[in-house]
This record gives structure tokens, sequence and C-alpha cells, in this order.
């Protein structure tokens, strides 16, 4: 049976990378002058897992780094050797190979062996010139783990020498002390008693000697070594387990002990035999379930004197699965997450249904069912916040990358930089996490680069060398806030505003200090004189802003000349709901999120002014500010026409304010945002749909895309959304009849035509059955009248309009020789010529081709006159189909 | 009835591929993450066998080991201390805190389980 152990390899790269982000935080935080024991053992211990996980899977070549570097901090971490800045670097490099391994092995590319040896070859360099720790003091080890080393044992006999004296046995104790690990086993005081110094074996014999050859002679000494501790086993000790007693035992035991070690594993009870008594002896006790007879007491609890302290659990690093939280935390697939945030979506709209008919129902008769729908709505909104919170992560996740990050670059641009994080545990949806790193990363690399001066240009400012880098994190009223901020230079207004009037973009000197800002963000901007390999190349902060507003942020801007910046994003706490205000435009309802809303105002006529070129605009507190109306950008009919007539919405978007026209405010509302684009497409001016409580789909504006277009084109938006026209005339009156006097003919004209199909399709239902003698009694003459059935009455009447049209007059003929036909089959009928009535009938007799070429006729005329005249389609079932929302449940407007 | 080994290591990855390996040779497995935790899971519930690492928080695998041969329904139950080194310090220590054997790290699924049955059924 061979056992598969690929299926553990995941557990595996996923545990050694916990490892290895522990390992680069704890190297990161370490006090390189005095660090603390804790974290380097920490450290050692994460390398050692990983290369025993490494070799337990059969990862040689990770093996390979992680032994060196075992070793290395297992000698820093005793005390022998002093750790410095180039280790740490070493080890961080290490860090970075065995990562790009496990990515190697995940079928990532492979590492370049060269870059292996190099870091090991770095390595062992490190560790063979290290600075050693000669300490007279023992050097902190696990007691039960060293070996027993070997000492040189020193006698000498102080009295009647000059080492009588204190002073030179000092001078002695310092200078042994800097050949090895020292002891003062006796001192010698007492007469006749010689002094007793152990010291390690790294010293020789000679430089010993010489050492005391300034007080006494050579052979006054007596240095001898003493043998290595081996631990010898007395029969007491174990039952049956002779191991060095007797040269005879000690030598099978040895060959067994060579056997055992060939083979990887042995038993201290002796030959393989023994275990079996063993087992016999435990299944004996088991079973009877006695106390067995001699209970070894176990030795005083040596506890190795280093555990890991109660330090590690305050990491900010979440460790999710691994060991330490195995059983406070399971692993989920993220899908299965998303599909339950949006079931209890589905739920909280039903919900909302529910709670909008119960309110229609009289509360005194059906006071359990309001009770019911009340707690309901407790019970829903519960879970949805439950439900929101799996999907929450701490801020920690995305600040850990940047403290190795920072020092990276920083040394690379040969700066000083301090780096401070707050707020690692504010939480933010994984969704909002994974996108707002690398907008993040841009921000932190500008600071560095261009904020962050370099040390002696700050001291010639007259600040410390040292620039201060902060990234923050916190809730502000439903909103996520995140801060970069720097202690630099500042933006400089003048460059921009110059490389500005460069691009040709629209400026002027007395521009706002936000909205010149503001102008970094655009494409292509960079005032960097020199593009480095970190930023400069002016691709980075208009995809920064894109990132951002694709979560529905925002991002600000505040910088004081020779001061600092501050970058400020602002982020809805979650991307599935929506706190919004619902406002109406004729029959429509749109949604406008509350956090782009400044105010609304009820404007008065001679606040309202037409900028020749720009549209309207409105003065609001002394501003101008662009007025659009959302009935011309939506193509909706609203009696409200004039600004003095309806309310604006003072709206705010990239520090920019516009004003929206729109009919009435109605409420405020919590909405589950569902997403057009994907159920439509992506639809200029709109951002989103909610269905509300009555089951009617609600619109959100996208106020930063009306803002935008206002800005750019004054209030007549709508002449630049012609083309768009259609898809925002099929959006907004899908779900509402938008219907206009001439229609109603149209439809009557197209209900005549169907009743016509179905009217000249049942002639020969008739006829049948008067061939069949059942049927009704006809007047030739009138029947072969074509001016007498609806049909014929449209044709002569207002069907006359359609003279032109080709189709029309072969159907006028057509139609008349239908009636003819008709007549004749009865003619013939009744003048008792059955037959031929029949093959009149039978197909391909002329009754019959002439009644499929008048019907094929009336479809193809009703098919053009629906393209000529544009019908609108009446029913929203058909409308709302095409749309292809899904609110197939409920009740559509008609 | 099968046989329940206590399998302790800090490493969820050795652990998931002990745990494996044993079950799909029939036995029955609990899982530790530390010298602790073993010992608390040894404390209630009687195992047949004892697997541990030696390096893991909290508390180590000889301390584990010393402790289990306190407990009187221990004293003779096979334990096989996990080692990254087979010298002959570490074997006294195994030995002394009353191992009953030791096999080294990294080893072969297949290894463990023929040792394994050197000790029990």
């Amino acid at each position: 049976m061979t056992i598969e152990l690929s299926e553990f390899y995941q557990t595996f790269f996923d545990e050694a990378s916990e490892h290895l982000a522990e390992m680069e935080s704890l190297l990161l935080g370490l006090n390189i002058d005095a660090p603390d024991f804790d974290e380097l053992n920490a450290v050692f211990r994460a390398a050692h897992s990983i290369k025993g996980g490494s070799g337990m899977f059969g990862f040689n070549e990770m093996v390979e780094v992680t032994h060196i570097l075992e070793t290395l901090l297992d000698r820093i971490r005793k005390g022998e050797l002093r750790i410095n800045e180039a280790m740490v670097d070493a080890f961080l490099q290490a860090a970075d190979i065995i990562k790009g391994q496990i990515a190697a092995r995940q079928g990532g590319d492979s590492i370049e062996q060269s870059q292996v040896d190099c870091i090991c070859n770095t390595l062992q360099q490190l560790s063979d010139d290290g600075p050693a720790i000669a300490s007279a003091v023992p050097s902190p080890s696990e007691s039960a783990a060293s070996p027993a080393a070997a000492f040189l044992e020193i006698r000498v006999l102080r009295e009647g020498s000059p080492l009588a004296e204190p002073a030179p046995c000092d001078w002695l104790v310092d200078n042994l002390g800097g050949l090895g690990q020292l002891e003062v086993v006796d001192p010698g005081e007492e007469p006749g008693k010689p002094a007793f110094l152990k010291l390690s074996q790294s010293a020789s014999v000679d430089a010993i000697k010489e050492v005391f050859a300034a007080f006494v002679r050579p052979e006054q000494v007596e240095i001898s070594h003493t043998a290595p501790a081996v631990p010898v086993s007395t029969p007491d000790e174990e039952a049956g387990y002779g191991f060095f007693t007797t040269p005879e035992e000690a030598k099978s035991a040895a060959e067994k002990a060579q056997l055992e070690n060939e083979q990887g594993f042995g038993f201290f009870t002796g030959t393989v035999s023994e275990p079996t008594a063993a087992k016999s002896a435990v299944e004996k006790s088991v079973q009877e379930g006695t106390k067995a007879g001699s209970v070894e007491l176990f030795e005083k609890d040596t506890k190795p004197p280093h555990q890991r302290g109660p330090k590690t659990e305050d990491r900010p690093i979440q460790k999710g699965a691994s060991a330490a939280n195995a059983d406070t935390s399971i692993r989920v697939n993220i899908d299965k997450v998303d599909q339950l945030i949006n079931l209890v979506g589905e739920l909280v709209i039903t919900q909302a249904m529910l709670a909008q008919t119960a309110s229609e129902v009289d509360p005194m008769l059906h006071e359990k069912l309001h009770n019911g729908i009340g707690l309901l709505e407790r019970s829903t909104r519960d879970l949805q916040e439950a439900v929101m919170s799996i999907r929450m992560m701490p801020m920690s996740f995305v600040f850990s990358r940047f403290p190795r990050m920072v020092r990276d670059i920083a040394g690379k641009l040969k700066k000083e930089v301090n780096f401070k994080t707050q707020g690692e545990a504010t939480e933010l949806d994984k969704g909002v996490i994974e996108k707002i790193t690398d907008p993040l990363t841009h921000l932190v690399r500008n600071s560095l680069d261009h904020g962050i001066e370099a040390p002696d240009v700050r001291v010639q400012k007259g600040k410390d060398p040292k620039g201060n880098l902060i990234l923050r994190a916190f809730h502000q009223g439903g909103n996520v806030v995140i801060e970069v901020q720097d202690d630099g230079a500042g933006l400089n207004r003048e460059k921009i505003l110059a490389k500005a009037r460069e691009r040709g973009l629209p400026v002027s000197d007395g521009m706002a200090e936000q909205e010149v800002w503001q102008l970094i963000l655009a494409p292509g901007f960079s005032t960097a004189d020199v593009v480095t390999d970190v930023s400069g190349r002016g691709v980075g902060m208009d995809v920064v802003k894109k990132n951002i507003e694709s979560l529905s942020g925002r991002i600000e801007i505040e910088s004081y000349q020779g001061l600092g910046t501050k970058m400020t994003i602002r982020l809805p706490l979650t991307l599935a709901i929506l706190d919004g205000l619902s406002l109406r435009v004729g029959a429509e309802t749109f949604i406008i999120p509350l956090t782009a809303i400044i105010e609304s105002i009820q404007p008065k006529a001679e606040d309202v002014k037409t900028v020749a070129g720009q549209g309207e605009v409105v003065q609001v507190r002394g501003e101008y500010l662009p007025l659009t109306a959302l009935y011309r950008v939506f193509n909706i009919r609203s009696r409200i026409r004039r600004p003095q007539e309806g309310t604006l919405m003072i709206v705010e978007a990239d520090g920019v304010k516009a004003a929206l026209l729109v009919d009435e405010l109605l409420g405020q509302h919590q909405v589950v945002i569902k997403s057009l684009e994907t159920n439509y497409r992506k639809v200029p001016g709109i951002s989103g749909a909610t269905i509300m409580g009555d089951g009617r789909v609600a619109l959100i504006l996208d106020v930063t895309g009306l803002v935008r277009m206002s800005k750019e084109q004054g209030g007549a938006v709508f002449s630049n959304w012609q083309d768009d026209e259609e898809d925002t005339q099929e959006a907004s009156t899908t779900v509402n009849n938008c219907r206009q006097p001439e229609d109603d003919r149209k439809e009557d004209e197209q209900a005549t035509l169907d009743k016509a199909i179905q009217a000249h399709s049942r002639w020969k239902m008739r006829l049948m059955d008067i061939l069949g003698g059942h049927g009704e009694k006809l007047n030739c003459s009138e029947v072969a009248k074509d001016n007498v059935c609806d049909l014929g009455k449209w044709i002569y009447g207002r069907g006359e309009k359609y003279a032109k049209l080709p189709t029309y007059r072969q159907l006028k003929d057509l139609h008349a020789k239908f009636h003819r036909c008709a007549a004749d089959v009865v003619r013939k009928h009744e003048a008792g010529d059955a037959k031929a009535a029949s093959t009149m009938m039978a197909s391909g007799g002329s009754f019959d081709e002439a009644s499929k070429a008048t019907i094929g006729l009336l479809m193809k005329l009703k098919a053009e006159l629906d393209s000529v005249t544009n019908f609108t389609k009446r029913s929203s079932d058909e409308s709302v189909s095409n749309v292809g929302y899904s609110n197939r449940r409920y009740a559509s407007q008609t | 009835m099968a046989k329940t080994i206590l399998a302790v290591d800090d490493s969820v990855s050795i652990r998931k591929m002990v745990n494996f390996t044993l079950k799909s040779a029939g036995y029955e497995v609990i899982e530790a993450t530390d010298g602790q935790e073993g010992l608390e899971k040894a404390k209630s519930s009687m195992v047949n066998l004892v697997l541990t690492d030696q390096n893991m928080p909290r508390m180590d695998g000889l301390t584990l080991i010393k402790s289990l041969r306190g407990l009187p329904q221990y004293a003779t139950v096979p334990i096989l201390m996990l080692t990254t080194e087979s010298s002959d310090a570490m074997k006294a220590q195994g030995r002394a805190a009353g191992a009953t054997g030791w096999m080294v790290k990294p080893f072969d699924p297949q290894k463990l389980l023929e040792v394994i049955k050197k000790v029990i059924a």
C-alpha cells in the first residue's frame, strides 16, 4: 500500500507560507541591538517547522535552504552569535527564496539554482564570520537539550604563589574568560585546596598555560580533559535495557544502535522482541484496568526555559486555520459565502415586500401578522449583518505587506523612514480588501519616492532626517476611511499647474486647491523629472482613481508645501448594500447614495441662470453650480421642467459639486444593490439597480458620472445622450407606460390586423361546416364583397394611408380575390356541386391558395407597419423580459 | 476493536498526513497540536499508542511524555517520539523521559506503520 502524499502538499504550502510570513514580520520587528529572546526563538522555530515539513514531503531544495537558515538561527538564539543587519537581510532573502520554491512547486517558474546557491553561501559566510559572543555567562540554552560538552579542567594551587592575592586572580579570570566559557568551580580559598576551574574545550592548552605563565610555572597548572558525559543507564532505571552496562551488551547495544540509526528508528526496551512484551503488558493493563506495578516517577519538570510566550497571540497577523487556531476556524470557499450573501439579499427584498403588503392591511384586525412581520424584519436584518460580517476581514491583511515593502524601497532610495500603521483591526469586505491593495501600494510608493525627502535634504529644511509615513484606517459614518500620510515635501502647486498647461488641460491660476490636486489623478500625469523604477511613469494615479471608483469610493488629497501630503480614501463598508435617498422623476424612481448628497433645496427662479454655451447654472450660497435636469438626461416625461417647480439635489463627486433637478424626494432606504451590468448592460449615469418594497425597480444614480458630464457640457447634457437614447429609454420606460395619443391609434391598427388574420383563418372552417351541411346560411353576394369585413373596412378606410406600400396594394387585390373565392364555394354548394366546392377548398384548390396568400400578406404588412411607425411595445411583461431584470416574480406595471 | 493512536505535532500538514496514513491502516486517530492539548486528550480518552513530535509550543514532546508516564493508566502505553535528530543526547533524554522508542523525521509513512506494528497490533 503506497500512501499518496500529494494531497497534503497544499496544506504544507499554506502552512509554510504562514510560517514565512511570521518569520518576516518577526525579523522586521527585531531590535538588532537587543533582540528579544522569545522572538529569536520564534523565528528559529518557524524555520525549523518549514524544514521538517519540506523534509517530510520530499522538497529537498527547501530543505537545503532551511537547513542552513535554521543552523544559523539556532546559533543566534543560543547566544553563540550576535545578530546584525546583514543577517536579517540574508534571512529575509532566504524567506523570499523559499517563497519562490513553494510557488515553483505549485506550478510557477522554478528558482534558479544559482540564486539558491547564492543565499546558501551568504548564510554560511555569515555563520563563519559572524561575531561570536564570548561570554563569561553561560549562554541561554535548553538545559535538557544541550549535550554535555567536553571541558578542560584546570587545577592550580594558589597558596604560595602570586595567585594567593585576589587582584591577579581577577585578571586571570578575565583573560581565561576570553579563551572560552569559564566556570569557577572552586576558587581555591581553602588552604591546601587547589582552585578548580572549568574551561570550554575551545581553548587550547598552550594558550591557557600562557595566561598562567605570568604568575606560576607551567608545571604548577594542572590541565586535564573531562570525558564527555555519556548517558549511562543503570539497570535500576529501566527494566532490561542494558546499553552501556557490560561491554558485550554495550557492543550489541552499539551494533543495535548502529542498525537503528541506519533504519531510522529504535526502541529503548531492548530487542525487537521486547516490544511484544510491552504490547502484552499494555493490553493486560488496559484490559484489567489495573495500575501498573512500578510507576516511574519522572524528573522534575525541566521545562525548556524559552517557550513561546503569550506575546505571539498579540501579533496582528491572523493565522487563519493555523495550528493555534485549528479549533476555532474553518476554511470556506468564497463562492459559498457569496451565494449565501446573495440569498440573504433576496430574502431582504422579499421581506420588504411582505412588510409593504402588510402595511396595507388593517393592523387592528391582523395584529399577529404585523407582529410577525416586525420580528421577521429584525431577524432578517440581523441575519444580513451576520452574513456580511463573514466577508469582513481586518485591514491587517492589507497592511501586513507594507513594513517589508517600505523597508526595501526606503533602502533602495537611501531614505530613512519611520513607518507606522494604525487601525489594523478595522474591518473591510474581502472583495474590497483585494482591490484596495494595489492603489494603496501605489500611494505608499509615491510618498516614499516623491514625498519624503532624502535625509540630508530634510536636515537642511530643519526636519528630522527620518521621515514619517503613516497608514491609518478607521470607520466613519458607514464608510471605511484609509489615510496615507507623510511629512515630506508636499505637492508642488506650480509644477502641477505647469504640467497641466503643457498637456492642454484647462487650468487657471486661481483654481481651488482641491481641484489642483485632483489634476494629478489625470491619465498620464506626472511631474517627476526622472522616471525611477519605483514610480514616476505617470501610469499610476489615474488607475488608482479608477480602482477606487470601481469600489464606489472616493479619493481626497490634502497637501501643504514643505509639510507633507495626506491621501484619503473613502470606501463604502460593503459593496452589496447602499444607504440611499429615493426620489421621483416623472413616473420613475431613482436612488442616490447618501454619501454623495450634500443637501437638497427648492430653488427660486431668479437663482437659475443660463450661461451661454454651458447650459443652466444655479446659485447656491454664492457658488454657481452646473444644473442637470434628470428628466432630460433620461428622457422621462415629467410635469416638472423648471427648477423652481421641483427639488434640486446638491451632490458632490471628485471634489466637484453639481445640482440635479428632480421632481421630489421620497424617502431614505437601505437597498440591496443589484448589478445592472450583469443583467442588462452598462448604462451611463446609472450604477446599479434595486427592487423596492412595492416590487418596482429603481435605478441607482451614478453621481460621479452625472457630475462629470454636467461639468463638461453644462446643463444641457441630453444632447450628448442621443446615441444612448434608446438604451436609457428602454431602461427607464420598461417598467412604466409612456403612452402618447398617437400610440393608441397605432395599437388599434395592430389589433385590427391581428383580428383580421384570425378572422380570415376562420373562413375555411366556416366554409367546411357549410359543405358539411351544418353551417350557417351565407349570402353569396355578401360574401363576395371585400369591403364588409373589418379588414375590408380598414383597407378602404384608415389603411388608405399606406396606399404607397406595395404590400398594401397586393393585399387589397388578394383580399378581394379571397372573398370572390369564398362566395364561389358557397354558390357551388348551393348549386349542389359539392365536388367542385370541395376541390376549391382542398389543398391546392383556388380558395385554399387564396386563403394562404391573404393571411401571409397580412402578416407581412403587419411587420412592415411595425418598423415604419415604430410601435412602442405595450405590455411591460414583454419589455421586462427584453431588459432581463430578475423581477419575474413581481407584478409588472402596465 | 480498532486501536486508537494519539498523534501530537504542531504542523498541520504533517498531522494530516499521519492521520491519513494511520486511518488507512485501520487505526482510529486523535490529533493534538501541542503537548498540552495532547495531555488533555489523552486524559479524557484512553489511547493505545502515542506519537509525539518534540518541538511544540506550550508543552514540548519530552514534557508530554514525562507527564503521560506520570498517569497510572499511561505507565506502559507505547509512546514513540518523533525527532529531527537521533543524537545520543536526544535518545538519552527520550529514554529518561519514558519513551518506548523513537523515530527520526522525516520518515516514510509506510515505515511509520511498520514501526507502530511492532508495538501494537
